[in-house]
């Protein structure tokens, strides 16, 4: 039964990536391509987690936080790009 | 000039910074019997330094953490050396790690393994290389 489920949901994880991949291709803005890479990061997590039910291990658990995190600081640095059109600034105007 | 307001950034940086940095220190600690090691401790850790610099500027990082990331490499390069050299002065060949199980004050009894010494180089060098590349390159105009 949870199998049945599981797969139900990657599947649907699936789709949501295709989805998110057209939106990452398509996307008319800069914003748009680096908010759909998010939410991939975030998709990408959910899909470890289930996998790593399916498989019955807990060897992943690591690794969801570990996206979870370089997804942050990818968005975080993407977005201080776009604000500022520089990354590390060398000393900050007060 | 547009104004330097990131005060959402700044304070969020400020608490994820000390859980990205108790992850990477786990995850160093558990390589022995579970999934990490040192490289990958080494690469969350310059993970939370890169956010650091991000949140702030070059100078402000390099007063909170006044570290020379290049002597930094030099030093794990000295703990792989050391610990890997160390075995030849118990007439045993390079690279053999010793183990023991150690009885602590507080902590009882816990198993100690000098390669863990050798992951700390690794560590050490993983943060000293990356910090370096990524400084270097932030810093020219």
């Amino acid at each position: 039964m949870l199998d049945i489920v599981i797969r139900i949901a990657l599947f649907c994880l699936a789709l949501a990536m295709v989805a998110l991949i057209y939106r990452v291709i398509k996307g008319p803005s800069m914003p748009d391509r680096i908010i759909a890479l998010d939410a991939i990061g975030i998709n990408l997590v959910a899909i470890i987690a289930l996998i790593s039910i399916e498989l019955r291990t807990n060897a992943f658990l690591e690794i969801i936080l570990l996206i979870g995190i370089l997804a942050f600081i990818g968005t975080v640095a993407f977005a201080k790009y776009l604000e500022k059109e520089v990354l590390f600034e060398r000393e900050r105007d007060q | 000039m547009r104004s330097n307001n990131n005060i959402i950034l700044e304070t969020t940086i400020k608490v994820v910074l000390f859980i990205i940095v108790l992850f990477s220190v786990y995850i160093f600690f558990a390589g022995h019997y579970y999934p990490g090691g040192g490289f990958i401790g080494g690469l969350m850790t310059s993970g939370a330094i890169v956010l650091l610099l991000i949140a702030y500027d070059i100078k402000t990082v390099a007063t909170i953490l006044p570290v020379n990331y290049r002597t930094m490499t030099g030093i794990g390069l000295l703990f792989a050396i050391g610990t890997s050299a160390g075995s030849l002065l118990f007439n045993v060949p390079f690279l053999t790690h010793a183990f023991g199980h150690i009885e602590v004050p507080v902590l009882g009894e816990i198993s100690l393994h000098t390669a863990t010494l050798f992951d700390l180089g690794v560590y050490l060098v993983v943060v000293g290389v990356t910090m370096t590349i990524i400084q270097t390159i932030g810093e020219d105009e």
